[in-house]
Formats: structure tokens, C-alpha cells, sequence
């Protein structure tokens, strides 16, 4: 087919066997099809019922039965692909899911390709790219705070503000053109003074989005992590505590940059990712395995330095050479094992590093629920509103607006090192296009594709 | 071919024994500055070729200014003199002042203007159509096209005499059903009061061409003796004098210039016009044409920039040959009387004598979004049309598509690919994309703005970028296409040289420094470090480069610019490299827009009509967005894999 509306077809639940899966057939014979492969308990046309309707039966490969079903029928335009949509709800084994996909196939359709729906959601006009684009994070959410920054995605909150500044720049080069061509008319005294101020406005607009994506990569794939503390002191305990009552599930997010060594583990509504926790496990004692160089580097990368110190010995130096290493960073001293004989106390700690300190018996669990609570201040309360703060939590997202800061800053400094007009819009078109590939709204030739390349398969 | 009886005008009857019939390779509607460079192009590229005009007498007429260049229309010319056309050559030979223009600007809108002799340079390109082998110059007023199975087959003229050949181009200017308009007067006449062309425009309609009509209009001539200069500012030549041609020697043509002069309208002169607005045919609903926004006339200006007190007028002569100046800035279509009135209240008009009226004109012309960037039409192979018969004004946006014209009429009928500039090789590129891909709803005027990639479309460097190519069309010599190769050479070496030339902090070149008013080193820098300095150049450091090969003028100009703005050429290349990606995409002619899932219903009927080469063309089509471009491509991707 040429024009695109052929019916397309596809598991749409998880690839394991579960309590129900879903194959979903979208297109302009996904009613007909099911006509030839369901067999209604009650006898009706279903080529010919409403949409929004849910319909119990059996599917049958002529005389053989498949499964027992629910069909949801959703009629064009009122669809998330915006064309004719059936849903068969069947058992969850991937074996019947399977052979109900093929048999959906061999009557017409065909095996939809990953992000597929999405695509035909995006042709037919009901999404733009970036919401595209939202759909995927909010599928890839693993926790509450990624699932609304997404939500606030899909409903157009980036387009929005990005919108808003490329107007703001668009016209300033219109102006500078339109004085290009008409020195006579159009008044070009003292303009310098004005585009710089407006350039290093939406520069700081600009910059205070590519801010919100340090928030915004928390957000969305958590906090990284890192665990310090001399050996012995409960570092394992502290990993197997994060484990212990619900394993996270680690999962490969495309696009991320997440380092190989990292675990992610859960705590509560919070996701940390702790870098090496192979490390930890094996030998217990980091820093004497990795070298002081190399914590360093880990603290560099981590967003949070939890620092494990044994409240039954008194601070020596190698607590002092760890306080070092992440002074300067977000950082949690964790007092633990408070039910052996005390010997440090939390104001012992705060002198050698100023950071909140919790009292804990990680081995059972006690103080788990006020680290998690100063987690949340320290990086989500802090500030991270989802009704009016837009926030970057795609990569490449990030990557355009930092060309697009890259850009507005050169064509201040023309402006500032007094070049004639004619050398600012050079930077400021490429600017423009920058904040233009954000939203989608650019003429790029491999945009599209690569948007919908990070689709998973059924959706 | 089967044809009865002709009848044409009512007082012409033309019986078929009596016609003349003749053969040419191409045929060539209009010997003004676009016929002029199709007809001479094709001829010396070896096509049999003859030029018809309605009077031999003005062939290359400059009916409304007597300049050639100015702001981005300079880089027209010198282009087109890369090329391997004539306009460039011409003026050369016939200016009586030049000056570059925006010299206080970036270098990319310097521009080179040259002040005419009107009827020098008719005669002069007279001269060189009339000597060109393969040339026949015809008089005579070219009635009909006669097409074949949607393929030109020649043309027929008013005499009834038939011209068959295998392409035509067409370049009839603004004499197609031209009528001339000042206040309640009309006359039904060209330029000038030369002879309208009455008949063209219906043929072409018979044959699928629709027909619009534009206006444009012309400020009045003044005798030169009733005109008080000691009241203006005196506009003089540049000395020395730089030629629009890249083969000519800047030596011969050094000579005494004449001055133009700077002066400016009053309140009064607005207070008249606003009075006497109503009887504008323009503004009475006369003149249906749509005209130029940036060329206005002088009651558009006030109407439209009322808070202004004056605007500025330049007095130019017309040629050494007579006392007419002429008024730029005050073309208008007001009555006589009110002409009068308001020039009376100029500044150093006060006692003005008129010798011309000025006036509007209006003319047939086509949508050129039938036409290809090759510059033929959709709908008749082997028909070129060229200049303002395609809705663009100016003698250079004329000259720059008559030339694509009649190569590429030329190339089609030897059975060679056309040759097309991008956007990013050419302002003529940016021309002709805009005019056959976007809505010009207005006689289309050459501006730099339009121009994307201006910094690197320079007009100093329009012979590195475009000599290969004249070279290969053939109207570029061996000799004149080594020279430039050679100075490629030149300066790629030398900017390769002085940015491995090492300058140390030493008490000589502090000094030297500080003698040039620049700051003086704290560590070493290269040579091309210390040019890149506002206040230094290449020349101006000579003293610290005692080694330097001798060069000449414009190698030394090409090196200090790329130098100098090396961080913006690189972006701009940039840009460019991202342009040619999707220029590169090209589109099937046979895909059907409406058919294609996704694709908005406007954005679909919008590429059927132009059907676009590539998916560049196409984002630039009015009307389409990039979600419209996104899902072409989507569509693309998947006819791809489809293959």
C-alpha cells in the first residue's frame, strides 16, 4: 500500500506471560478483520457495532478456538492513532498472544513496526513530534516525578515556552533584515543596545532549561548515586536494605547515558542508581580497591554522596580523606549501626562535613525512611514544581538547547565586539533552528526518525 | 502543419501563401536585458538563434533608472559576469560614475553601483548582438506560439511570417497588453511610448499559461538647467574605479565621473500628495496591477510612513548625451498638475522644468510557479520565460534569468541536464527558487535579506564561486578560468601561510603595535591572528612579513576577508552543509501529495501544484510547515524501503 492505511498490528502488553495481553490492530480493516476472526458470544456484525464498546467472545482459526476474549472496538477519528482501532483483550501467555498476532496477520494486517501507533498518531495530526516524543518518556517513566514531568510534555508545556522565545528571536532578525534592505526607513540607532539585551535574555531563558535538565534527568532516571565508607562500616547492609523489599527493576532506557557499572535501586518513590555497586559487594572497601582518583571521579559524577560511617569508632583519618573527596557536593552522612556502643555522635560528623547526618541500623531498616525523606527535600521539594516549570528530560532535547545557547553567545559577542548587523543573524538563524528541533519544528531530515526510533514495539 | 487562414487583427489579413517561414534553433521574444543575454548566450554556445523586439532602435533600453547594481542587485551583475554573460562587460563600457555602496557594512553587502549612459549602453550591447555569429536581430512583434503535442514548435510574428524552432524564450519585459497610466491619462503603449505587444498574452493563455497582471512605474526626467544644486549634497565617484567584470582591467576604464545628488522632499511636497491622493489611479481602483513594495512610488511612501517629514531623492543623469535627470525615488502616478506642484516643493526643485511625465505601467506577466528552476514551463516543453515577464523587477534580475534561460534552452536542445544554482551558490540561485517555488504576489525585487547564505555569496568573490561553472557551460574562456583557478590557489596558500607564521612579544613588534593603535602581545600569536584585529589587515602588517609573495589587489581583498571573519564563514558553511542535506532529497515528479497519510489537505494540493524537485523546494513552499516536511519524509522512508 502506498498511501500508508494499511492495518497494522501488534502485542501491545510486556513480552513475558502475564494475567492479560493485548494485541491491538489499527487501520482501515482492523473492524473487518476481526469480523473474520472473532466469533461474538451474542450474534452481531461487528464490522457494523459502535465504538467504545466491549465485546466478550471467542477467537477462532476456523474451527479451531484461539482463546477467549474481550474486543474493544474504538472507531476513527476518536482514537489515539485516529483510525479505526480494535483491542483483543486475551489470556496473558505469550503462546496464545502469539499465535492470535499471526492469525491477526494472516487476515489482513500487518506486524506493526516499533512506534508505529505513535507515527500514525503523529501523520494523522493528533500529536506534534515533541509530544511524540513525551509518549515515549511517559512509557520509560519509572517514577512519579518523571510520569508528570512527561504528562506535562505531552500536553505541549515545552512546545510552549521554546515557542515563545523562537518568536522573540525570529523578529529580531526580521527587523535586522528588513534594515538591510531599507537603511532609509528603518532606524537603526542605538539597536545594538537593544538586541543585546534581548539576546542575553533568551540566553539565560535558554539556560535556565538547559538547567532544569540535571532536574530533569532526576526526574526521569533517577538520582546518581554514590556510596562511600571505609570497610565494614554497612555499605553492603545499605545495598542489600535498598534491595531488600522491592527489588527495583533495572531496565536500559534508549538514549540514556547510563554507566554500565550503575544498579538501580529503589527507595520508596525515589530511584537512586548507584555506581558500583559491584565494587561495594565484592570487597566492601572502595576506596583501597578503586584508588582515591577514582572515588573522586564517581563523586564528580554523582549527584549524591551517601557517606557511611560506623558510629561505634571514632572518625579517624580515612573519614577525613572520604569527607574530602565529596565536600562540595550533595551528600548524606548515614551514622549507622547507633545500637552498638556509641562513639560518634552526628555533631562529630557535621565537623568534618557539613551535610544532614541520619541515624541508622540499616541491618533492620531503622532511620530508611527519614534518609528517604531527606533525599526528597534535598532534590525534588527543592523547588521542582510540575504546574509552571517546564522541565529538559530528554537528551536530545539538552543537546539542541545547548547549540542554541552556543549560538545565542556568539551572537553576542558580535553584537559586543561592534560587527556590523549583518554578522548577528548568521548565529541568530542557527539559534532559531536549534530551539526549532527541540519542538520538532525544524527541517531536518532524520528528526522524525530519529524521535521514533526509541519507540518500543506495539506502541 | 495545418493552418487556414490567419486572422489576426482586425485590419491584417494574412494569407498562408504569402508568409515567410524560417528555422532557428531558438527563437527569443524581447532583446532587453533579459532577451539580450538569453539571445547571446544560446548563439555562442552555438545555437542558430534570432532576437525579435518591437523596435530595433531600443534594444537593452533602461526605460526607468539609468544605474546598473546597487544593494544585491551588484551581486546579480558580477555574477552573471562569472557566468559568462554580458551586462558586466557592457557597463563597463559605458558608465559615467561608480561607487560601492555599504562600505561602512559587513563585506557581504558591499555593493557596486555604476550610473549609466542610457543610450551608450543600448548602443553599445546593440553592437555586440549585431556582431555575434549565429545572432539575427529581427524587428517585428511576435504574435503567437505555435505548440505540439505540449512541445514549442516556433512562434508566429504579426506578418504572419512562422519561425519554427526547437525552444523559445520568452522575455517580453512589460509590454505585454501594456497600458501607461499618470493621473486621468492612459495610454495604451510600452515603455516610453514604444508599441505594446496585444497578442502574446492570449496565446499563452490558449496554451495553459495563466496570465496576471502586475504594475510598476517611473519618476519624471527634469531639465538639468532648472534644477539649483548648491542646494543638494553632492554624490561623487569612488576613485579608483572597480569593474563589474572580472575580464576587465581596472586600468582602462579609470575616467572623469559625473556627480549625482542627494536631496530631499518637505513636508509640503507630502501635504500635496496626501491631498491629492484620490486622483492616484493606484488608489482610485485604476490600475488593477499589483505593484513593488520596495521600489514605491512616492504617494505609497507617504501613505505608508506617514510620521516621516522627508525622504530622500537622488538626482542621477541620464547619459552625457543630454540634459534629462532623473528623479530616483519619486516614481509616481499622480496627474501632471500634482507632478508640478509637488516636485515645485523639493529642496533645490524650486523652479523644476519636467521634460517627462513620470507614470505607471502595467503589463501581463505569469504566476512563475509554472515554470521550473530551469526556468521552463510545466506545461509547454522546450518554453522558457525570463524577467519580468516572470513577475521580478530590475535590468538585473532580467539579465541573470534571460542568461539561465537561453543556456539552459540551450542545453535541453543538445540533450543536456539544465544547469541549476541552489540557494547557497548564487543570489541568481536564490532569485529563481524564490520566484518559481514561493507566493510573490508582486513584482519581485533582488534584496540581500533574501539571501541566506550572504556571507558567502559575496559580489567579490561571485568568480571563485561561479567561473567553474561558466567554464562549463562554455562561455567561459580556458584563459579566464585558469586565472581564477590560479588565484584560488593564491589565496588558500597564502591564508595557509600567515597562519603558520609565529609572532613573538618582541620590542619590535610592540611597537609596531602600538605605532598601529593596537593593544601590544602578551604571548606569541600567528600572523593571521594580528589581521584578524579590527584595526589591522593583511596589508597593514606587511612590515612584520617581509617574506610575503607580490599579489594582487583582489587576492589580498579574498585573504583578508577569510581571515578576518573565518569564524563566521566556517558557520555559514555550516548552515549550508545542513541546507544541501535536504536540497539533496530529491522528489519523484510522479508522487501523488494527496495521497500521502499525514500530509494536511493545503500542504498536499500546494506540492502537486509545484510539484517540487527536492524536499528542500518544498519546505520553502508557502503553505508548508515542517510537521508537513516531517511526514514527507516519513513518507520517503518508507517508499524507500518499499524499493
Amino acid at each position: 500500500m502506498i498511501n500508508g492505511t494499511d492495518t497494522i498490528a501488534a502485542i501491545s502488553t510486556a513480552m513475558n506471560n502475564s494475567g492479560i495481553g493485548i494485541v491491538r490492530i489499527s487501520g482501515d480493516d482492523a473492524f473487518n478483520i476481526i469480523k473474520k476472526i472473532f466469533r461474538p458470544a451474542k450474534d452481531k456484525d461487528m464490522a457494523c457495532v459502535p465504538g467504545y464498546t466491549i465485546h466478550y467472545g471467542h477467537i477462532v482459526d476456523g474451527d479451531n478456538v484461539i482463546d477467549e476474549v474481550l474486543v474493544m472496538i474504538m472507531r476513527a477519528p476518536h482514537t489515539f492513532t485516529r483510525e479505526d482501532t480494535a483491542e483483543i483483550n486475551c489470556h496473558g501467555g505469550m503462546f496464545v498472544l502469539n499465535r492470535t498476532l499471526e492469525l491477526v496477520c494472516r487476515s489482513g494486517a500487518r506486524p506493526a513496526e516499533p512506534g508505529e501507533f505513535t507515527k500514525r498518531a503523529f501523520l494523522n495530526g493528533r500529536i506534534d513530534l515533541s509530544q511524540a516524543e513525551a509518549v515515549i518518556d511517559v512509557i520509560n517513566a519509572e517514577n512519579n516525578y518523571a510520569l508528570k514531568s512527561a504528562v506535562s510534555q505531552l500536553s505541549g508545556s515545552v512546545s510552549e515556552k521554546i515557542r515563545g522565545e523562537r518568536t522573540v528571536l525570529l523578529e529580531q532578525i526580521a527587523y535586522i533584515e528588513a534594515a538591510l534592505d531599507d537603511p532609509e526607513h528603518i532606524e537603526m540607532e542605538g539597536y545594538a543596545d537593544t538586541l543585546l539585551h534581548i539576546l542575553e535574555k533568551i540566553r539565560d531563558s535558554v539556560g535556565r532549561l538547559i538547567a532544569t535538565s540535571d532536574d530533569g534527568r532526576i526526574i526521569k532516571e533517577g538520582i546518581k548515586t554514590v556510596i562511600l565508607g571505609k570497610p565494614n562500616v554497612g555499605k553492603s547492609s545499605l545495598l542489600n536494605a535498598l534491595l531488600g523489599t522491592e527489588r527495583a527493576i533495572v531496565t536500559d532506557i534508549a538514549g540514556t547515558t547510563r554507566d554500565a557499572l550503575e544498579e538501580s535501586l529503589r527507595l520508596n518513590d525515589i530511584t537512586l542508581n548507584v555506581i558500583d555497586t559491584a565494587g561495594i559487594r565484592e570487597t566492601d572497601d572502595i576506596i583501597e580497591k578503586i584508588g582515591v582518583e577514582k572515588a573522586k571521579e564517581y563523586a564528580g559524577e554523582a549527584d549524591l554522596a551517601v557517606f557511611v560511617i560506623d558510629a561505634s569508632k571514632a572518625l579517624d583519618e580515612d573519614d577525613r580523606k572520604i569527607a574530602d573527596i565529596i565536600r562540595g557536593k550533595k551528600a548524606i552522612a548515614l551514622l549507622n549501626k547507633t545500637d552498638i556502643d556509641r562513639v560518634t555522635l552526628p555533631s562529630d560528623v557535621k565537623e568534618i562535613l557539613d551535610c544532614p547526618v541520619i541515624e541508622t541500623q540499616v541491618i533492620n531498616g531503622t532511620g530508611m525512611d527519614a534518609f528517604a525523606e531527606t533525599i526528597r527535600d534535598m532534590f525534588y521539594s527543592g523547588g521542582l514544581n510540575f504546574n509552571d516549570q517546564v522541565y529538559i528530560t530528554n537528551v536530545r532535547q539538552k543537546n539542541a538547547l545547548i547549540e542554541a545557547e552556543g549560538s545565542l553567545e556568539k551572537a553576542i559577542e558580535s553584537v559586543k565586539a561592534g560587527l556590523p548587523e549583518d554578522f548577528f543573524t548568521i548565529d541568530m538563524m542557527d539559534a532559531y533552528a536549534s530551539l526549532g528541533s527541540v519542538i520538532g519544528e525544524a527541517i531536518e531530515d532524520d528528526l522524525a526518525d530519529e524521535i521514533f526510533a526509541k519507540f518500543c514495539m506495539g506502541k | 502543419m495545418t493552418w487556414q487562414m490567419r486572422y489576426l487583427p482586425s485590419f491584417v489579413w494574412v494569407n498562408e501563401m504569402a508568409v515567410v517561414t524560417e528555422e532557428y534553433d531558438i527563437v527569443v521574444v524581447g532583446a532587453g536585458h533579459a532577451g539580450c543575454e538569453a539571445a547571446l548566450a544560446a548563439a555562442r554556445l552555438g545555437c542558430r538563434t534570432i532576437c525579435f523586439t518591437v523596435s530595433i532602435d531600443s534594444i537593452a533600453m533602461m526605460p526607468c533608472n539609468p544605474n546598473i547594481g546597487g544593494s544585491s542587485k551588484g551581486h546579480l551583475v558580477r555574477e552573471l559576469d562569472a557566468l559568462g554573460g554580458e551586462m558586466g562587460k557592457n557597463i563597463d563600457r559605458t558608465f559615467i560614475q561608480s561607487r560601492m555602496l555599504n562600505t561602512s557594512k559587513g563585506p557581504a553587502v558591499h555593493s557596486l553601483r555604476a550610473q549609466a549612459d542610457k543610450k551608450e549602453y543600448s548602443q553599445s550591447m546593440r553592437r555586440t548582438m549585431e556582431n555575434t555569429d549565429n545572432l539575427t536581430v529581427r524587428q517585428g512583434e511576435v504574435t503567437e506560439l505555435i505548440v505540439e503535442d505540449g512541445r514549442i514548435a516556433g512562434v508566429k510574428t504579426l506578418s504572419g511570417a512562422t519561425y519554427k524552432a526547437k525552444a523559445v524564450v520568452l522575455a517580453t519585459g512589460t509590454y505585454l497588453k501594456a497600458r501607461c497610466i499618470y493621473g486621468e491619462v492612459s495610454e495604451y503603449t510600452g515603455p516610453n511610448g514604444l508599441k505594446a505587444a496585444n497578442y502574446l498574452s492570449d496565446s499563452m493563455a490558449e496554451n495553459g499559461i495563466d496570465i496576471r497582471r502586475f504594475k510598476t512605474g517611473t519618476p519624471a526626467r527634469v531639465d538639468k538647467r532648472s534644477l539649483d544644486f548648491s542646494k543638494m549634497t553632492e554624490q561623487k565617484g569612488d576613485v579608483p574605479i572597480v569593474p563589474f567584470s572580472f575580464s576587465t582591467d581596472p586600468e582602462s576604464i579609470q575616467k572623469e565621473q559625473v556627480s549625482c545628488y542627494l536631496t530631499y522632499t518637505t513636508p509640503e511636497t507630502h501635504r500635496i500628495i496626501r491631498e491629492n491622493i484620490h486622483r492616484s489611479p493606484l488608489f482610485s481602483g485604476d490600475i488593477t496591477g499589483v505593484g513593488p513594495r520596495y521600489c514605491p512610488s512616492i504617494e505609497d511612501k507617504v501613505v505608508k510612513f506617514p510620521e516621516k517629514e522627508r525622504h530622500q531623492i537622488f538626482v542621477e543623469p541620464e547619459g552625457l548625451y543630454t540634459n534629462e535627470m532623473y528623479l530616483s525615488g519619486m516614481s509616481s502616478s499622480l496627474p501632471e498638475d500634482v507632478q508640478y506642484a509637488m516636485y515645485k516643493t523639493m529642496i533645490g526643485l524650486e523652479n523644476v522644468k519636467i521634460i517627462r511625465n513620470a507614470y505607471a505601467i502595467e503589463y501581463d506577466c505569469i504566476d512563475a510557479n509554472q515554470i521550473k528552476p530551469s526556468l521552463e514551463f510545466k506545461a509547454v516543453e522546450c518554453l522558457y520565460s525570463a524577467g519580468q515577464l516572470n513577475g521580478s523587477s530590475g535590468y538585473e534580475e532580467a539579465a541573470v534569468q534571460g542568461f539561465m534561460a537561453g543556456v539552459n534552452a540551450s542545453r535541453k536542445i543538445s540533450g543536456k541536464e539544465p544547469i541549476i544554482l541552489d540557494r547557497s551558490q548564487a543570489y541568481i540561485g536564490v532569485l529563481i527558487d524564490d520566484l518559481v517555488t514561493k507566493e510573490n504576489k508582486e513584482p519581485y525585487r533582488m534584496m540581500t535579506s533574501r539571501a541566506e547564505y550572504r556571507l558567502l555569496l559575496r559580489q567579490d568573490n561571485a568568480d571563485l564561486r561561479l567561473r567553474e561553472v561558466g567554464y562549463e557551460i562554455g562561455l567561459v574562456s580556458k584563459e579566464e578560468y585558469e586565472h581564477t583557478e590560479l588565484k584560488k590557489r593564491q589565496i588558500a596558500s597564502e591564508v595557509e601561510r600567515v597562519s603558520q607564521i609565529p609572532i613573538g612579544a618582541e620590542k619590535k613588534t610592540q611597537e609596531f603595535l602600538l605605532a598601529h593603535g593596537s593593544t601590544p602581545l602578551n604571548t606569541g600569536v600567528t600572523l593571521a591572528e594580528l589581521i584578524r584585529r579590527p584595526e589591522l589587515s593583511y596589508s597593514a602588517v606587511a612590515e612584520l612579513d617581509p617574506d610575503r609573495p607580490a599579489l594582487e589587489a583582489s587576492v589580498i581583498e579574498q585573504i583578508d576577508i577569510e581571515i578576518k571573519y573565518q569564524g563566521y564563514i566556517v558557520r555559514q558553511q555550516k548552515q549550508v552543509e545542513n541546507f544541501k542535506r535536504v536540497e539533496r532529497r530529491l522528489l519523484d515528479e510522479n508522487i501523488d501529495y494527496e495521497s500521502i497519510q499525514g500530509l494536511r489537505l493545503e500542504a498536499g494540493q500546494k506540492l502537486n501544484k509545484f510539484k517540487p524537485r527536492s524536499v528542500g523546494q518544498a519546505s520553502r513552499i508557502s503553505g508548508v510547515t515542517p510537521a508537513d516536511i516531517a511526514v514527507l519524509l516519513i513518507y520517503l522512508q518508507k517508499e524507500g524501503r518499499n524499493h
